[in-house]
């Protein structure tokens, strides 16, 4: 009785000493783009997946690299339209689930398909122009299109994720849309292993395939992606070298990167690559924003240069007229001419010579002026409250256009009536940024620009610019074959003077793609000097360069 | 007794009723849209928006009528169901709940417990000790004003950073497992600490000042004087008026003790401590009703249990409550 007990003891002893922790050599710290409790793998809703579904998990067939603006073939071997309507795709022999499975042409084919059988899924539009998909082989796929949109198909290859037929075929439709697919088995690099309240723990796939197909490896053996929930714990982290790669927006930086070695992508202003583009939409279905004339007085009123100093601390660049990202994807359909015949710069005389050409003259000699019919003008700029940097930034542009006599102030409702009032149209002016992220495309971001009026904008055009013109050109654009950039460029060109006369949105400045890193444990991080890939950690853009860049890392 | 029990049980019933219909409304009452707020993260083309704003719509049944809204409510929180999260889709929120509370509990009880037993001994003492009155007192003024964040900043700073003894974030390290060895608990207390320091300090000044107050009121009292006329000990007086004095400590306590499910919201925040105060406030902010209402519904029952025990403890310690029960009066 008595030996049992000690040996059960002891057992107990024994088993309580066997804790397990991460070597620091082979762990990587990264934060930034989990901003809730990990609980969803589901690449059919990735809105709600945890940050690394795509992209460490499940992989498209390709990736696009923003820097050299090329798409590398990924699960695809290669692919290319074979005619106008006929897309071919070879895909890559050898490329196993995590399963033991091998991958073939049933699986993306079966991607594809199941979001013709449930409308739901959110690339489901696809068959709006999508004919049908013919396997030819095991690894050549036919994909024949009644009316192909070329743009928005380039998009589709590096976004949508491709899952395993054979796990997910006899799933219920509600298992697909509201599952949370514990335990995700896709091709990619990394395992999810485990997670908790505040972190997830990705572990390296021993037998991924590109280790041998590519030759090249993930040097991490275990991601541990960390939610902080302020920016002080990300800082006072990354300056202990406790996180290696952050991709939280810190303040500062410029000043702490000097004291602590923080790395950043440019050595010196802006610090960091451009990843959106920051709008001031006006709701052109009010009073006087409805008025041209108007929305380029403001335009001309605004110095987004010193947003970017005093705000931002110069960690990013003031936006071009057109507010095209700086890359070479989209600055070749940038047309000079146009932006130099109609574009806008901050000149606050022209504002106000503007704004009295129109006959907005201040006629109470209050100050501000007042709309031609005589009536009063009183405006409020909005942005959600806690989001400092554009809180600080919007209190700026009040005080610009107050400056020109714009009676108009700033105003910070909660996020939930920022929301209502945005997507219901009730504000007068708001920033929102929410679909001028980087792409392969700038039909992306025409097409969020330019959304479809409906009576909920909760996806784009927020100031509700009405111009049936506008939307048939992107479309035509979008059946402009990705190749023939000139044709592209023509249509391009007269959406951009469309955009530069009428003026339905402001572009103001470049939100960043924040990124600090600390050397600490893990060397050769991406840089201006290379290596040259998008340092991204956030959900839908490990595939821009985030994976790419894990193959590159050193270990101190 | 046991008609006091009856017609206590009666009105907790009733206010459990109405505070949650309460908790069931407020939510419907703020602006936004959760299935909006949860779409809006998808950048998709106009169509499917629309398909699949309506679906989840339907998943979460927001597209019933109100009233059918409540109804299915109080089946399902009967069934023990309080529905799915959409800032956390697809958890449900009881899940969501029971992963988050431990840590509260495990940081909150001892936090309470022990600046409540600390700050009652040292205001009393405090009280007494026309020095210490002086001295030490005021710091704790300043503690208990300062505000917490900045209170909580400066703990981590100091101690996390400059000294770099105590990680300043999480529960437990980033490069661990939970387990059940020497390691981890070693490492979960370090985690620990500075948070708990953290709300020690302020509610320890908190008690201690209200003890402080009321023992020099007590003392001043009527009785005390007459006590003190009669000649009794000053040990006696002491004790009488440290009974009187603690009468709404305990009230006090009872209801710090109740809200433990509420967490405290900035230590979360300043130390990313992973609880339940973080997370109502992420429901709030993406207007996830189920969340709120769980985490509300949480927050009422820790109330009212805290408040009913109270009402039973005071049977127990105040005199006064014992005997209007017998129908003796005052």
């Amino acid at each position: 009785m008595k030996k049992g007990t000690i040996l059960v003891l002891l057992l107990i002893l024994g088993t309580m000493l066997l804790g397990i922790t991460y070597k620091r050599s082979e762990t990587l710290y990264a934060g930034g783009g989990l901003w809730a409790p990990p609980n969803n793998w589901n690449p059919i809703t990735p809105w709600a997946a945890v940050t690394g579904t795509i992209g460490l998990i499940y992989e498209p067939l390709y990736m696009y690299d923003p820097i050299s603006d090329e798409m590398i073939p990924w699960l695809a071997e290669s692919g290319g339209w074979k005619d106008l309507n006929t897309y071919e795709l070879k895909l890559r022999k050898g490329i196993r689930w995590t399963d033991g499975t091998f991958f073939n042409a049933d699986d993306v084919k079966f991607t594809f398909e199941l979001a013709k059988q449930i409308p739901e899924i959110h690339y489901s539009t696809i068959w709006k122009w999508l004919d049908n998909i013919e396997k030819v082989d095991d690894y050549t796929l036919l994909f024949h299109f009644t009316e192909p949109l070329y743009h928005e198909w380039t998009t589709n290859l590096y976004q949508l994720p491709i899952i395993p037929e054979h796990l997910w075929k006899d799933r219920t439709k509600e298992a697909i849309l509201t599952g949370a697919n514990e335990n995700p088995i896709g091709t990619g690099a990394y395992l999810a292993e485990t997670y908790d309240q505040d972190r997830m723990v990705y572990l390296k796939n021993a037998t991924w395939w590109a280790t041998e197909l590519l030759g090249i490896e993930p040097t991490p053996k275990r991601i541990v992606y960390l939610r902080a929930l302020s920016n002080n714990v990300a800082l006072g982290m990354i300056i202990k070298g406790e996180l290696d790669i952050s991709n939280f927006f810190l303040p500062g930086v410029p000043t702490i990167k000097k004291f602590y070695g923080i790395h950043t992508w440019f050595e010196d202003v802006p610090y960091m690559l451009s990843d959106n583009t920051a709008f001031l939409f006006l709701n052109t279905t009010k009073k006087p924003m409805d008025d041209v004339q108007f929305r380029k007085a403001v335009a001309f009123a605004i110095n987004s240069e010193e947003i970017v100093e005093k705000v931002f601390e110069k960690q990013v660049l003031p936006s071009n007229p057109l507010g095209f990202l700086p890359l070479d994807g989209w600055m070749k359909y940038y047309d000079e001419d146009v932006v130099n015949k109609y574009g806008f710069e901050y000149n606050p005389d022209i504002a106000k010579s503007m704004l009295k050409d129109a006959g907005y003259v201040d006629k109470d000699g209050d100050g501000f002026v007042e709309a031609p019919d005589g009536s009063k003008i009183e405006l409020s700029i909005i942005v959600p409250f806690g989001w400092t940097d554009w809180m600080e930034s919007i209190k700026i542009i009040a005080a610009n256009l107050k400056a020109v006599g714009i009676n108009a102030s700033a105003e910070f409702p909660d996020f939930g009536r920022y929301q209502d009032e945005l997507y219901g149209g009730s504000f007068d002016m708001a920033i929102n940024n929410f679909g001028s992220y980087l792409s392969v495309t700038i039909w992306t971001f025409y097409h969020w620009l330019f959304f479809p009026i409906s009576d909920y904008m909760g996806n784009g055009n927020f100031g509700r610019y009405d111009n049936p013109e506008v939307m048939e050109l992107l479309d035509e654009f979008n059946r402009t074959p990705f190749d023939d950039v000139e044709a592209g460029k023509e249509i391009a060109s007269k959406i951009e003077e469309i955009f530069l006369k009428d003026m339905p949105a402001i572009p103001l400045w470049y939100n960043g793609m924040w990124f600090q890193a600390s050397e600490a444990a893990w060397t050769n991080w991406p840089s201006e000097n290379g290596p040259f890939h998008y340092p991204s950690t956030w959900a839908g853009r490990w595939q821009l360069g985030g994976l790419m860049m894990l193959t590159d890392l050193k270990s101190k | 007794m046991g008609k006091y029990l009856r017609r206590k049980i009666i009105i907790y019933l009733l206010t459990f009723f109405f505070a949650v219909t309460i908790d069931w409304i407020i939510p419907r009452f703020m602006p936004g849209d959760p299935i909006r707020t949860l779409l809006s993260r998808a950048a998709m083309r106009t169509e499917s928006m629309e398909l699949l704003y309506n679906y989840y719509n339907k998943v979460f049944s927001l597209d019933l009528p109100l009233w059918k809204q409540y109804l299915n409510f109080w089946g399902s929180l009967f069934r023990g169901d309080l529905g799915t999260s959409v800032y956390l889709f697809p958890s449900p929120v009881f899940d969501v709940i029971k992963k988050a509370v431990p840590y509260d509990i495990l940081l909150l009880v001892p936090a309470i417990l022990l600046s409540w037993i600390a700050g009652n001994k040292f205001g009393a003492f405090a009280a007494r000790k026309k020095k210490l009155d002086n001295t030490i007192l005021p710091i704790w003024y300043v503690l208990t004003a300062t505000p917490y964040m900045w209170l909580g900043i400066l703990l981590a700073w100091f101690f996390g950073v400059v000294l770099g003894i105590f990680p300043i974030s999480g529960a437990y390290s980033f490069s661990m497992r939970p387990s059940f060895s020497w390691e981890f608990i070693w490492d979960y207390l370090k985690h620990w600490i500075l948070p708990f320091g953290s709300l020690f300090i302020v509610q320890f000044g908190g008690w201690a000042i209200g003890m402080r107050n009321m023992i020099i009121y007590e003392l001043e009292s009527e009785y005390s004087r007459y006590m003190e006329a009669m000649g009794a000990p000053a040990k006696l007086i002491r004790k009488y008026a440290f009974r009187n004095a603690v009468l709404p400590q305990i009230t006090g306590l009872a209801l710090q003790l109740g809200v433990i499910v509420a967490g405290a919201l900035a230590t979360e925040v300043v130390f990313s401590y992973p609880g339940i105060g973080y997370l109502l406030l992420q429901g709030i902010l993406n207007g996830d009703y189920f969340l709120i209402q769980g985490c509300f519904l949480f927050i009422i029952l820790g109330v009212l249990l805290a408040n009913f025990f109270i009402d039973i403890i005071y049977v127990i310690v105040d005199p006064r409550v014992r005997r209007g029960m017998s129908g003796e009066t005052a």
